[in-house]
């Protein structure tokens, strides 16, 4: 007995999926999408969800890991249930970037690419998040950019963030 | 802003809302090209305006779209390029999050006068609350009757689709996008085939960028001959100017093409902070070709005369850079860019930003021979002209420009054996 495509999936993100469907004439431009849908819940794509999200979307599973893999976005890895992610491009660096990058390394006690002991907070370096008006800039998971930020207020962002509390792991 | 802007509301409002958009004539453009005009009546009409494409390139878009086949072949796809990741560039973002109906509208004319079934704005994954905007306006157009089947009565079905991407900057480039769109890594195509004969899906397709589409309304609301009298000759209309770096007031400037960059910077942007002199400017993105402060101060911002003086236009991204900055630490960091997005499939990209980076940071460190400054000039020479896409024809514009125009600064890295600006420059 074969199982339903995607059967691994709950339910309703295997629905939300397949509500994508009629945009587009293949179920493979989905995939990106999917992706989102599948990182919004945990804040990263755990392996297992590969052969169900390929099965759903009748594509080989190496098709749905290259992906994973091309696209800054997506985490094959855990990240904190605040990622924080930092742009160091020219027009940010020019605005104090790196300053802004040292004082987030220095109230969390990790590097940019590491994870906090309690899974709560990383941080990494992006590239040019589109807001050079206002640098620097960052944003933490996917939400509107925190613009025009001064480094001397990256412990008051992170004390932010932690009074809106949540677990780790989850991101919801 | 000048008042000839006509892309953004004035400072401080928003026309989000289709009620806002309309009560400031939205929507009556559309109206009168569906209703009373030919499809051809309207290539020609943007064809005579002189509008160039706004995503870089600065390709005629009349004539890009007389490259859609009549060969009868559906669906047609329009691809609209909101992926907006050229470093310094931030104005495509403006529209969306403040006037998206003019870019909705601008889809809906293209529509009809390129028989296109439906348009699938690619916005860049990190763009949150630009992509809610859009979608709340998409949801207001199609409640109107804008979009869906029979649109304005015309029998017409239109759709409108937003498409997240994931962070990738090679998306921005027109078949890596289509690529991202159909669900795959964004590695470039190669050319020809061209999009308008293989496109998305392999249908004919048209890939125009947000700000270029948001002329195009009011192209036909008044007149190819009106739009020609706003910016210069070559270059007709205005653009958003992005301003960032060393300058008092960085933003998003709506001005015709044309205007001099010393006013962008000095009048506009409120100029230097106090004490500092003009160093380098980088005027369309980090792509294009870094300018010395003498140059910067004589062109203006039009496509002639920027090529003229060695630079293009590109994005109109203006990076200000004063005397406090190590040109080095600004070419590495450029460096390190087009490194990471290189998609890896052409070896001379591939290889050759890997490369760029890593001389560049060996220069700015101290530990690069002066024999490392001919090589850098020398690979970027073998990335130029001979790649499936134009990345690596920037990453050798942007190093070897920075090199060639600031060769004395590169050398006294070498001879000093550190940056004789450490500990005034900016930190990278």
């Amino acid at each position: 007995m074969t199982a339903e495509p995607g059967a691994a999936l709950p339910a309703e993100l295997r629905a939300r999926i397949a509500a994508e469907f009629p945009k587009y004439p293949e179920k493979r431009a989905v995939l990106l999408t999917a992706l989102h849908f599948v990182q919004a819940e945990r804040g990263w794509i755990a392996p297992e969800m590969i052969v169900p999200i390929a099965d759903l979307l009748e594509i080989e599973p190496i098709e749905v890991q290259e992906v994973i893999s091309f696209y800054s976005m997506f985490h094959a890895d855990p990240v904190g249930r605040w990622h924080v992610q930092v742009c160091t491009n020219l027009p940010c660096c020019l605005r104090g970037a790196r300053q802004l990058m040292r004082g987030l390394e220095q109230t969390l006690g990790i590097r940019a690419g590491e994870v906090t002991e309690d899974e709560m907070f990383s941080l990494a370096e992006v590239e040019c998040l589109g807001s050079c008006g206002t640098a620097p800039v960052l944003q933490v998971n996917t939400e509107p950019f925190v613009e025009g930020i001064a480094p001397e207020n990256a412990s008051a962002l992170v004390a932010e963030l932690r009074t809106r509390g949540g677990a780790a792991g989850r991101r919801s | 802003m000048g008042s000839v802007g006509y892309l953004l509301p004035p400072s401080g409002e928003n026309w989000s809302k289709l009620a806002t958009y309309k009560q400031h004539g939205g929507y009556a453009a559309a109206e009168r090209a569906i209703r009373q005009m030919k499809p051809d009546d309207i290539i020609n009409e943007v064809k005579n305006s002189g509008l160039r494409g706004r995503g870089g390139a600065g390709f005629a878009t009349g004539v890009k779209w007389t490259f859609m086949p009549k060969d009868g072949r559906r669906p047609r796809y329009i691809a609209c390029n909101a992926d907006e990741s050229e470093p310094g560039t931030f104005k495509d973002r403006q529209i969306l999050e403040r006037n998206p109906h003019l870019l909705i509208e601008g889809l809906l004319i293209a529509s009809f006068a390129n028989t296109i079934d439906a348009a699938y704005i690619f916005i860049r994954g990190e763009y949150r609350t630009a992509y809610e905007n859009l979608v709340a306006s998409i949801a207001e157009a199609y409640a109107a009757g804008y979009l869906g089947t029979n649109v304005l009565g015309s029998g017409n079905r239109f759709d409108i689709y937003v498409h997240r991407g994931a962070g990738a900057y090679i998306c921005g480039e027109e078949t890596g996008l289509m690529e991202s769109l159909e669900g795959k890594k964004a590695q470039p195509r190669k050319r020809p085939p061209f999009p308008a004969v293989s496109g998305l899906w392999r249908q004919p397709t048209t890939v125009n960028n947000v700000e270029t589409m948001a002329h195009v309304p009011h192209i036909i609301a008044r007149g190819a001959d009106w739009f020609k009298t706003v910016g210069t000759e070559k270059s007709t209309g205005t653009t958003i100017f992005g301003v960032s770096g060393h300058v008092v007031r960085p933003g998003a400037y709506e001005l015709p093409l044309g205007t001099p960059l010393r006013d962008i910077i000095f009048e506009h942007a409120g100029g230097l902070r106090p004490g500092r002199t003009l160093k380098a400017v980088i005027p369309g993105g980090a792509s294009m070709p870094v300018l010395t402060a003498e140059t910067a101060m004589q062109v203006t911002m039009d496509h002639d005369n920027l090529q003229k003086n060695g630079t293009l236009l590109g994005t109109g991204a203006i990076m200000v850079m004063d005397d406090t900055t190590c040109v080095v630490r600004a070419a590495q960091v450029i460096a390190k860019f087009f490194r990471h997005e290189s998609c890896g499939q052409c070896t001379q990209c591939r290889e050759g930003t890997g490369w760029l980076h890593k001389l560049l940071v060996s220069v700015e460190r101290g530990t690069a021979a002066k024999s490392d400054l001919d090589t850098i000039d020398e690979v970027t020479k073998y990335m130029e002209g001979q790649t499936i896409c134009a990345l690596s024809d920037a990453a050798a514009w942007a190093a070897g420009n920075f090199l060639r125009r600031f060769r004395p600064e590169f050398e006294a890295h070498v001879e000093q054996k550190k940056c004789p600006l450490d500990g005034i420059s900016f930190e990278a």
